[in-house]
């Protein structure tokens, strides 16, 4: 007869057996295997033994396999798994297995364990494709995507122009507080960081454009770079990223949040459409707001201009304005006052589409919000460039 | 966790094991007195049905003991251990031995079912992956959940199955102990049967106590072995169900009495 204690053997830190760890006797003899449980056998603790358990499991060698767990103390599932997970895998060999020793408790334990074991627990795996194919599938769903973007984003604007806030038949005025409401929060709430963001982009702006123009003897002409560069561009751009960043994260968040109680679902049962409700005071109010916005960061970034090229070129204020009012017109205002509303519209229907898509997980809204503002600010960017392109074009 | 099924016996006058014990417990919130001494005792191997009238503060006092909420003054001793007096490590092992499950589940919306499960096995075991795995479907198999209900998310659940998956996350490292927060509301009546019987059956098999917090007479009658019945800022009356018939107090009167009672007054008839 062979005694061999494997637990001592596994190299544990603490004597096996010691502390209440688990630990398996074996006795051998021939094809007969005895083993001798003790110890604590719990979740805390099943950790030590899992090893040994499964090297127990895989050996083939064994006809007969005797279980004395009248040693194992503090049996839980974790402890009743291993037990039953060696049983069931050698009685599918047709290895004769006996259990003995287990006090009543045990028994019930064992037995519901033994039906989950019993139970078939082959998890489908995923098949494995070559990543080829894995990355022409990520195409293909970016392209439907971007598709159904499209699609979407033109429903809202259909809806939006329609204003459609009911469903057929109910046709209803547009509740004019809540589009107040939103643009005192989109609009008035941002007036001062864009005040001060403006006035410093346009201090920049001047101070760099003096440094290079004086090489030419032609500093004055700081007023016209500015002026040009603020009103047909900047002003407007500047304003549409900060409301992209700032607004449209909260639509995005709102309408997801919304989406994810089921409060969007409640809208539509209850006859009002969710995007009349919901986006439609929005998109107005943005409209509305950005415009103004930019007129705001007009001035504040001509004045932070007016004040650096005083400070750094000599350039007193009055000869600023002076010179302003020769090197611009009302063309130059209304070139970048006019891409205002369509930079709010596409800040306004992106957060909407990326709020209408938010899921059921919380890092679902928050995918989504990041998508909603980096998408936004993305494409304000691309149609400030077209339109620059169509200026050129029509001579503007 | 040893299992202990002897002790069960509610009328037997012997010393049992007391598992949570709530002494003079007081939680105010700013001038309005939500509890007010509170005394109440969980023993080892019960399912103990909590009830009290909506408002009465039957989730302050389950926050209290899992101390999400201050109490002013009292003292909870959950397996034996003062949780106002206990260092760092004793209250991370009573925690480990205790699971709960939030009225609406409070599944972590991020992570799949299995992975739910697997949250406070990382937090506090250092458990092989593999065995990890297995033991998060074998608790999955145990509270009735299919094994293809592993891989999705809880957003993909129905509330049934939702309430069965926080129950195999509370159960997760075997507690001596599990506090259901309305478990059966938002079921159907089958689904309500079945989850009754199914924390019965975990009791038997686990060696659990069981503190429920529940509107459910069904529960009350079939799956617990005992009521306490909140009312007035304290435990109104504790015991059998008999012992609820038997209470003068109205509100319990209404609650035991009632139209949707009937069927425990036809019970205890019979």
């Amino acid at each position: 007869m062979l005694t061999n204690s494997q637990g001592e053997a596994s190299g544990a830190p603490h004597r096996p057996g010691e502390n209440g760890e688990p630990r398996v006797t074996l006795r051998e003899d021939g094809g007969a295997v005895a083993c001798s449980l003790s110890g604590a056998w719990n979740t805390r603790t099943v950790a030590h033994i899992d090893a040994q358990m499964r090297a127990l499991e895989a050996r083939d060698d064994i006809r007969h396999l005797e279980l004395d767990v009248s040693q194992a103390t503090g049996l839980d599932t974790a402890g009743a798994w291993l037990i039953e997970r060696l049983v069931h895998a050698h009685e599918q060999r047709g290895v004769d297995v006996t259990v003995s020793g287990q006090s009543e408790a045990a028994t019930i334990l064992l037995a519901a364990v033994r039906d989950a074991v019993a139970q078939d627990r082959e998890a489908a795996a995923r098949p494995h494709r070559a990543w080829i194919l894995n990355l022409l599938e990520r195409i293909g769903r970016a392209m439907y995507e971007a598709r159904d973007d499209l699609v979407y984003g033109a429903n809202i604007l259909g809806a939006t122009i329609g204003g459609a806030q009911m469903k057929l038949g109910r046709a209803h005025a547009v509740n004019p507080a809540a589009i107040v409401h939103q643009i005192d929060r989109m609009g008035v709430g941002a007036v001062p960081i864009i005040v001060l963001m403006s006035a410093i982009v346009g201090a920049i702006i001047a101070q760099q454009g003096a440094f290079q123009l004086r090489y030419f003897g032609a500093e004055i002409f700081v007023v016209d770079l500015v002026g040009i560069l603020i009103l047909r561009e900047l002003g407007v751009l500047m304003t549409a990223i900060m409301i992209a960043g700032r607004s449209g994260s909260a639509i995005t968040a709102e309408i997801g949040s919304m989406k994810m109680r089921e409060e969007v679902d409640a809208l539509t049962v209850i006859g009002l459409n969710p995007v009349g409700v919901l986006v439609f005071p929005r998109l107005v109010a943005l409209m509305i707001a950005v415009p103004c916005l930019t007129i705001v960061a007009n001035f504040a970034a001509l004045g932070g201009a007016m004040f650096i090229t005083w400070l750094y070129s000599g350039i007193p204020p009055a000869a600023f304005i002076d010179r302003l009012r020769d090197s611009i017109d009302l063309s130059t205002i209304f070139a970048g006052l006019i891409k205002a509303p369509f930079m709010a519209l596409i800040v306004g229907i992106i957060a909407s589409i990326e709020g209408m898509k938010v899921g059921g997980s919380a890092e679902s809204l928050g995918n989504h919000v990041t998508a909603s503002v980096v998408k936004a600010i993305f494409v304000v960017i691309v149609i400030d460039g077209l339109f620059a392109i169509f200026y050129a074009a029509i001579d503007f | 966790m040893t299992v202990l099924t002897e002790s069960r016996n509610i009328e037997t006058g012997t010393e049992r094991d007391v598992l949570l014990s709530v002494r003079d417990a007081t939680v105010a919130f700013g001038e309005s007195v939500i509890l007010d001494k509170l005394s109440l005792d969980v023993y080892r191997g019960e399912i103990l049905g909590f009830v009290g009238a909506s408002g009465s503060g039957k989730s302050v006092l389950l926050r209290t003991i899992l101390g999400l909420v201050r109490k002013q003054g009292g003292t909870i001793r959950l397996l034996g251990q003062d949780l106002d007096k206990a260092s760092d490590e004793q209250r991370m092992r009573v925690d480990m031995r205790q699971g709960v499950l939030f009225q609406h589940g409070a599944l972590f919306s991020a992570l799949t079912v299995l992975e739910n499960i697997q949250v406070p096995m990382r937090e506090y075991l250092d458990l092989p992956r593999k065995l990890m795995d297995e033991l998060a479907l074998l608790k999955l198999e145990l509270v009735g959940l299919p094994p293809d209900a592993a891989p999705k998310f809880p957003s993909e659940l129905s509330g049934g199955m939702i309430k069965r998956a926080a129950l195999a996350r509370a159960l997760a490292l075997d507690p001596d102990i599990v506090f259901l927060d309305e478990p059966t509301s938002g079921l159907d009546p089958i689904g309500a049967a079945e989850f009754d019987e199914l924390v019965g059956k975990l009791r038997d098999t686990m060696g659990l106590t069981v503190y429920m917090v529940t509107h459910d007479l069904d529960s009350l009658l079939t799956a617990c072995d005992r009521i306490a019945v909140l009312g007035g800022k304290r435990v109104l009356v504790e015991g059998t169900v008999d012992d609820m018939l038997k209470c003068d107090d109205p509100w319990v009167k209404a609650y035991f009495r009632g139209k949707r009672a009937r069927q425990i007054d036809r019970s205890a008839r019979g």
